[in-house]
This record gives C-alpha cells, sequence and structure tokens, in this order.
C-alpha cells in the first residue's frame, strides 16, 4: 500500500542506520555498545517514528553526540533518559513509561488474557437445562460423526 | 474518451450497488426469488463496472495520458512499463479505485457462488455487501475520483514515488487490498446470519473459505510489504512496529482468530457468537487500517497528500457502517444458543485459548498504535510507544500461545486426553529442547533467550510434522500404509500443518536474524575493505551508471571467507531524474537462509582520496523470515483447495437426497 511504503520510506530516505558512522563513534567498545542501546530507546524527534540510532536528521545527530558524552563522563543509562526526558519530556523515549496515566497501556494486555480466562470457565461450567437431544442436537451429532473431525 | 467511458462506468457502478442493495432487500422481505436474483445480478454488474473505470485508469497510466489528473501526478512518460501499471494503485484515488474493485469483485464472487446458501442468508449476505460496495463507490466518486481530466494537461508527469518503483512492492497493494477486502464478504455474512438469526453449520462452512482466502491473501501482501522494507530501505530491518505496519496487522491477527474459532462453531455449534464478533472485527480492522493510513492522524510529520476531509470521511464510513454491524450484534447475538458442551482440555478449550491470546495480542497492537493519540487529546501529553513496547507485551503473549499451539490439533474434541497429547509430543519437545541446547552450545555468544526462541521455532515445526505422524501412523503400521494414509489425507490437514510449520520456519528466522545479527560500517577508500562475521568485505571500484529513469553510482564489492571468494555484490545509490530523490539499492549475498546485506552510502572527500560509507550486515537465516509466511500462505490456499470447503454442506445434502 502506498501510505505504508511513503511512510517507512520517507523516514528511511532520510535515516540510514546512521549510528554505526565511524565518525562518530567511541574508542571503547563497551561504552560504545552502551551508547547503542541508549539510542535505540531515544525517539528521533523531527523523525516518524524513528529512533535516533537510525536516523541521519541533525537533531538525531546532535542528540547521539551528546548521549555519548554523557556516556563517557560515566553516567547510568537512567541518569541519561532522565536528563533527556527532563529537556524534551516523554516523548523523547519510545518505551512508555509504567506511569498512572499509562496504566491502560501495559495492563489492558493481560486484563484481556484475564477476563478470557474468566469467560471460559464461566462457558466451561455451563450447563443447558435440557437433557435429551433435541432433533437439531441429533441432526447436527450425526453431522458430526459423518464429517471426519480436523 | 476512455477515461470519459471509465468516469461514466464508476457512477453506473455507484447506481448498480444501490439497485443491488434495494432488489436484494426487497427480494428477502418478499421471499421473491426473481427479486433476489437480480440484486445478485446487479452485484455481478456493479463489479463489471468498477473493473471497466480500473481498466480505463491503467490505460491512462500505460499509454501516459497527462491529461488525466491522476496519471499527471504520480506517473511520468520515462517509468518502466511495470511501474506504470502499478501507478494505477499507487495512489490515494487510484488505490480506492482498488479497494472498490476487490470489494465488489468479492461481491460478486459471494453472489455468484452463494448456490448452496439458504435463500435468505444468501439474499441479506448481498444487500450488506451491496451497502458496503455503495458506501466506499460513493467515496471514490464524489471524494476521491481518480479518473477526472485536467483542463491543461502537463507535457510530463511528476512521477511515483521512486521507492516504491520495485517489484514486490508492485504487486503488494493488490494482494493487501484482497485481504483486507476479503474480510467484507464475512462481514456481510455476519450480518447476513444476524438479520436471519440463524447461525448455523452451513453459516460457519461458508464463512470459514472466504476468511481463508482473505487471511492467505493479506499473509502475503504483509510479507511482501516486510520483504520490500527490508531490502529497500537499506537498514537491514524487516518489521518497525510503525503504525501503518500495525494497522496491517490488527486484520491479520484477527483473521487468524477467526479461521480458528470458525472451526469451532462449524464441527460444534459452539462460540456462535463471538465468531459473528469477529467476523465483523475483520472487516472493521481493515477499514480502521485504510482509516489510519489515509487519514495522517498519526502521521502528524508527514505532509503526503494528507486529506483531514478524507479522513473525516473515511471515519465516518467506519463509524456507521461497522457501529450498524455491532450494533445488530448487541441485538440480535444474545438469542444465539450455546452450542455443545466441552471439557477443560479439549480441542474446543484450546482454540478458546487461542482467541484468547490472539485477541490480547490484538489489543495491544490496538493500543500501541493508538495509546499516543487517546493520551494527547485526553490530557495534552505527548508519549511514544515504540518497539520496546511490543517486545515487553505483544512477544510474551504470542510466546505462551507458540507453547500451547502444537498441543491443539492433537487434542479430541469435547474431551481431550492430556497424558496422550504429552506422550504423542515428547519427539518433538526433544527436538526442541535439543534444539536449543545446540544452539547454547554452537553459536556465539551466547544468549539465552536467543536459543529458548530457536528451540520454540523448532518445537513448533516438530509439533506440526507430529500431527502428519499421528494422522498416517507413521512408525508403527507399515510403510505402505503409512504412505496411503498420506495420500488420503484430506486437503485442510495438510493446509493446517503447512500454516503452523510455516509459522515455525519464521520465528526461526525472526529469533535468529534480531539475536545475532551483526553490523559493520567504514568509510573506505577504493581498495579497503571491513571485516563482518567470518567475511571480509573488499570496496573494488564505484562506477557510474544509466538506468530507464535514474543516475546511480554502482559500487562493486567482493566478499571473501578466509581468502576464497564467496561473491560479489552491487549495491547502488541512485538519482532519480524525475523528481530528484536519492534512494539505495542494497546488494545481498545469500550464504544458504543468511544473507550479506550491503548498502553503499554517500562519498566523503575529507581525505586525500574519495571514501564511500559502505555498511555491512551479517543477516542469520534472514530467508527464513519471508519463507514462513509465504509456506502459511500455501498452507491457506491448499486449505482452500480441500473439497469439503468447496462443497457446501447443503449442496452435498442435496445431492444425496
Amino acid at each position: 500500500m502506498r501510505w505504508r511504503a511513503l511512510l517507512v520510506g520517507f523516514a528511511g530516505a532520510l535515516c540510514l542506520a546512521a549510528a554505526s558512522d565511524p565518525a562518530e563513534r567511541l574508542a571503547d567498545p563497551a561504552k560504545e555498545a552502551q551508547a547503542r542501546s541508549i539510542f535505540r530507546d531515544v525517539r528521533c524527534l523531527v523523525c516518524q517514528n524513528e529512533s535516533i540510532d537510525d536516523s541521519q536528521a541533525e537533531l538525531a545527530t546532535d542528540l547521539r553526540k551528546i548521549v555519548r558524552e554523557q556516556v563517557s563522563a560515566g553516567r547510568s543509562d537512567l541518569e541519561i533518559k532522565r536528563f533527556l526526558t527532563d529537556r524534551y519530556g516523554e516523548f523523547v523515549l519510545l518505551t512508555p513509561r509504567f506511569s498512572l496515566g499509562n496504566l491502560a497501556l501495559w495492563v489492558a494486555p493481560f486484563l484481556v488474557v484475564l477476563a478470557g480466562a474468566g469467560l471460559l470457565a464461566a462457558r466451561l461450567r455451563y450447563r443447558p437445562p435440557e437433557t435429551e437431544l433435541t432433533a437439531t442436537e441429533a441432526e447436527r451429532l450425526q453431522r458430526i460423526v459423518r464429517d471426519e473431525t480436523y | 474518451m476512455i477515461a470519459e467511458v471509465g468516469a461514466f462506468s464508476l457512477v453506473l457502478a455507484l447506481a448498480l450497488s444501490v439497485g443491488q442493495v434495494v432488489l436484494s432487500a426487497a427480494g428477502r422481505i418478499r421471499r421473491s426469488p426473481a427479486l433476489a436474483g437480480a440484486g445478485e445480478g446487479a452485484a455481478l454488474a456493479a463489479f463489471l463496472a468498477v473493473a471497466t473505470a480500473f481498466a480505463a485508469l491503467m490505460h491512462g497510466f500505460v499509454i501516459s495520458d497527462f491529461s488525466i489528473a491522476n496519471v499527471a501526478a504520480n506517473s511520468h512518460s520515462q517509468k518502466p512499463l511495470l511501474y506504470r501499471v502499478a501507478g494505477t494503485w499507487g495512489s490515494h484515488e487510484g488505490s480506492m479505485l482498488l479497494w472498490c474493485l476487490a470489494l465488489t469483485g468479492f461481491g460478486a464472487a459471494a453472489a455468484g457462488l452463494g448456490g448452496s446458501l439458504p435463500r435468505g442468508l444468501r439474499a441479506s449476505t448481498v444487500a450488506a455487501q451491496g451497502v458496503l460496495g455503495t458506501v466506499f463507490l460513493a467515496y471514490t466518486v464524489f471524494a476521491s475520483n481518480p479518473l477526472m481530466r485536467l483542463v491543461q494537461p502537463p507535457v510530463e508527469g511528476r512521477s511515483l514515488n521512486p521507492l516504491l518503483q520495485d517489484p514486490a512492492l508492485a504487486v503488494h497493494p493488490p494482494f493487501l487490498y484482497a485481504g483486507y477486502v476479503g474480510m467484507s464478504v464475512v462481514f456481510s455474512l455476519a450480518i447476513g446470519a444476524l438479520v436471519e438469526g440463524r447461525v448455523d453449520a452451513v453459516w460457519s462452512k461458508w464463512v470459514r473459505p472466504w476468511t481463508l482466502a482473505a487471511w492467505s491473501f493479506l499473509t502475503i501482501g504483509i510479507t511482501l510489504g516486510a520483504f520490500w522494507a527490508y531490502y529497500e530501505l537499506g537498514w537491514g530491518g524487516w518489521w518497525f512496529w510503525d503504525p501503518v505496519e500495525n494497522a496491517s496487522f490488527m486484520p491479520w491477527l484477527v483473521a487468524t482468530a477467526l479461521l480458528h474459532s470458525a472451526i469451532v462453531t462449524e464441527k460444534r455449534g459452539a462460540l456462535a457468537g463471538w465468531t459473528l464478533f469477529l467476523s465483523l472485527a475483520a472487516f472493521t480492522f481493515s477499514m480502521l487500517g485504510a482509516f489510519l493510513v489515509r487519514s495522517g492522524v498519526l502521521t502528524s510529520v508527514h505532509a503526503f497528500a494528507v486529506d483531514p476531509t478524507r479522513g473525516v470521511l473515511l471515519l465516518m464510513i467506519l463509524g456507521v457502517t461497522s457501529g450498524i454491524g455491532f450494533a445488530l450484534f448487541a441485538w440480535r447475538a444474545p438469542k444465539l444458543g450455546q452450542g455443545g458442551l466441552f471439557a477443560p482440555i479439549s480441542r474446543e478449550s484450546a482454540l478458546v485459548l487461542n482467541n484468547i491470546l490472539l485477541a490480547a495480542a490484538t489489543v495491544t497492537v490496538l493500543l500501541g498504535t493508538l495509546y499516543p493519540l487517546i493520551r494527547d487529546a485526553m490530557t495534552g501529553e505527548a508519549i511514544s510507544v515504540g518497539p520496546p513496547y511490543f517486545n515487553l507485551t505483544f512477544t510474551p503473549l504470542m510466546a505462551a500461545l507458540l507453547i500451547l499451539l502444537p498441543a491443539g490439533p492433537l487434542m479430541a474434541w469435547k474431551r481431550g486426553d492430556l497424558r496422550g497429547v504429552v506422550q504423542r509430543l515428547w519427539v518433538a519437545a526433544l527436538i526442541a529442547g535439543g534444539s536449543g541446547v545446540l544452539t547454547i552450545a554452537l553459536v556465539s555468544p551466547k544468549k539465552a533467550l536467543g536459543a529458548l526462541g530457536v528451540a520454540l521455532g523448532f518445537w513448533l515445526i516438530a509439533g506440526a510434522l507430529t500431527e502428519i505422524v499421528e494422522r498416517t501412523r507413521a512408525f508403527r503400521v507399515p510403510l505402505a500404509q503409512t504412505l496411503r494414509r498420506l495420500v488420503g489425507l484430506p486437503r485442510g490437514a495438510w493446509g493446517m500443518t503447512l500454516a503452523h510449520l510455516g509459522l515455525g520456519v519464521f520465528v526461526l528466522g525472526a529469533v535468529f536474524e534480531t539475536t545475532w545479527k551483526l553490523e559493520a560500517a567504514e568509510a573506505l577508500p577504493i581498495g579497503g575493505g571491513l571485516g563482518i562475521g567470518a567475511y571480509e568485505v573488499r570496496l573494488d571500484a564505484v562506477d557510474p551508471v544509466k538506468g530507464a529513469n535514474f543516475d546511480a553510482d554502482r559500487a562493486t564489492l567482493t566478499v571473501t571467507r578466509k581468502g576464497q571468494p564467496v561473491c560479489v555484490a552491487r549495491p547502488e545509490q541512485r538519482l532519480f531524474t524525475a523528481g530528484g530523490e536519492t534512494t539505495s539499492e542494497v546488494g545481498l549475498c545469500y550464504q544458504g537462509p543468511s544473507h550479506i546485506y550491503l548498502v553503499l552510502g554517500e562519498r566523503r572527500d575529507d581525505g586525500a582520496e574519495p571514501r564511500w560509507m559502505v555498511r555491512a550486515y551479517w543477516n542469520p537465516w534472514a530467508t527464513l523470515i519471508f519463507l514462513g509466511p509465504g509456506i502459511m500462505a500455501l498452507g491457506g490456499f491448499v486449505s482452500l483447495s480441500d473439497r469439503r470447503l468447496r462443497l457446501g454442506v447443503g449442496r452435498r445434502r442435496e445431492s444425496k437426497a
């Protein structure tokens, strides 16, 4: 579909896995790995749904520089992320926070599982009032017996 | 002249769709086979009329008739024929026409093949499909007509975005739309069943093949899109949890759930309400996808033909059609029967679990896509929901589903035997465990989660094969008898096995690629090299080349392993002359199922000699990511060819009588 293509495509044209550029890299491989893992969680604010790890936009280059500087200075992931959210707001992190405002986001999928399990349990306990097979049930039974099961 | 014929046909199709609704509804109310038959005729005629309009637009693209506004805006006379043809559905207007073509096409097919359906259900379904056709054709005619003429035609067109000029992407929309819109038949069938107040085996036997067909097309469409993103975008990824990808993934998840719940409804008469609900939800998600992608609500940074007026119209269509559907559901569904009883350990329970997990997965994707909008509207705070969220929610739900999967098909209906299932699956469990241990032992760096993922992939593959072994009683009866049973297996069984096997193949590829991919990038002078895993890549030359409508720099990269040549890749950096856009053409070296993925970046003149950025990725087992869904779709089509699906229950009963 065109729009899908445009969306990913537009981002792609601007942003080609930019973070691996040797000109930007840190000398210490462990520090570089730490910086890269942070990049993947930081949004390129001017791109569309792109991390600064992928983006070649100017802002992403600046953000990478800041993050690398802070990593070299020995600051922890948490400190760096706090620095970024203080400056740009929660929007800058690709992982939404575990906060009250995001409660529905984090909990709903698992609530669906629980609700489904509850409904299944109720269904398993359900007993129809009639004990005899009705005519349609008998017919359906015959059909099931006749059809090979999957 | 041809464009005018097309424009006229489009309006005619709208009129015919209205006729389809009126005639079929009248036929249903008056119980008149003649009126209902006329409604079916109108459905067929509407399809032919849309096909004429579509052919007229395609003709305009092929001959580069720039007096048609849509062609002028989206085509270029120098474009290769394939991309001129693909340009037909390359724009918003053209893709809506493709949507209408698929919608009326499925409507005509449902009307024409409906012989085995009870008359009332058939007329109601055709009428409901007619309503959908009317709504979308009205939108196309009045708000997004692709056959409008320009008063002053330009000499040259504005061309199609070069990123879209790619064989995989040229055929991606037709498959995707066939999938999206295929769900419309299921939606109409559900409306028909609700109007008739009856969900029986005939109905569910009808729902399954249509869902299967749509699901298979959607699987292919999504896979083509992912494959295109993989080799065209040049950063090695294939799935980004992007809102537009999610828009196509949600209907797929719902359709997958529907495929499974429809089996329970067909075989056991249970879950009728839920199957109806999913039938309505599948097409609702298709329409939601169309709305999300087209209205631009999720792509605020993008200025591509984002048209809020059209967005509002699409939202209204979505709200009204699915609103009516679900209102009807709320009113009529409580009267449906509960169906057969089943024990906690049974095929029914296994399929219900499958549906619970798929429903939760759909909710995850839906929330992940829409939550930033909801939060922004309610509190004004902007948040981002990126891949890490989906890894923490979607992945565990899917993992749970995949662990349970092989047990499902081995369960008996009504009351299953857990111990028997465990006994039959121990070989598969051994294979899975063994592969996990081998992965830890052989693949470096050692990653426990990756090894678990590999074990899960083999668990699915071995589980799918166990099903075949069980059905043919292999290793327990003489080989000849096994072979005889193998030949005699119904296509539906093969289809299911292939689909589950394909899922396992996909899991293997996805896990291996994401866990053990390697990346390297250097600015290389001619003759320079970089190492990636066990391979060395050398930049031999960069030459200018000229394509049909672009100029390119083409690198010649030689890949060696321990001094032995492995392959030569020629990635390109293309500059399109018409629009001035650059794209990168990836060079791929296939090493078994793994890829060495090479990208030529920009030229740098900062040193003594010119250097080029060269990025290399080692993507182990990446072929399986695209092969797996291919096998799944094949399974869908194999299952679709099963005689038992083609011959409806009704017709078989007639032939016996």
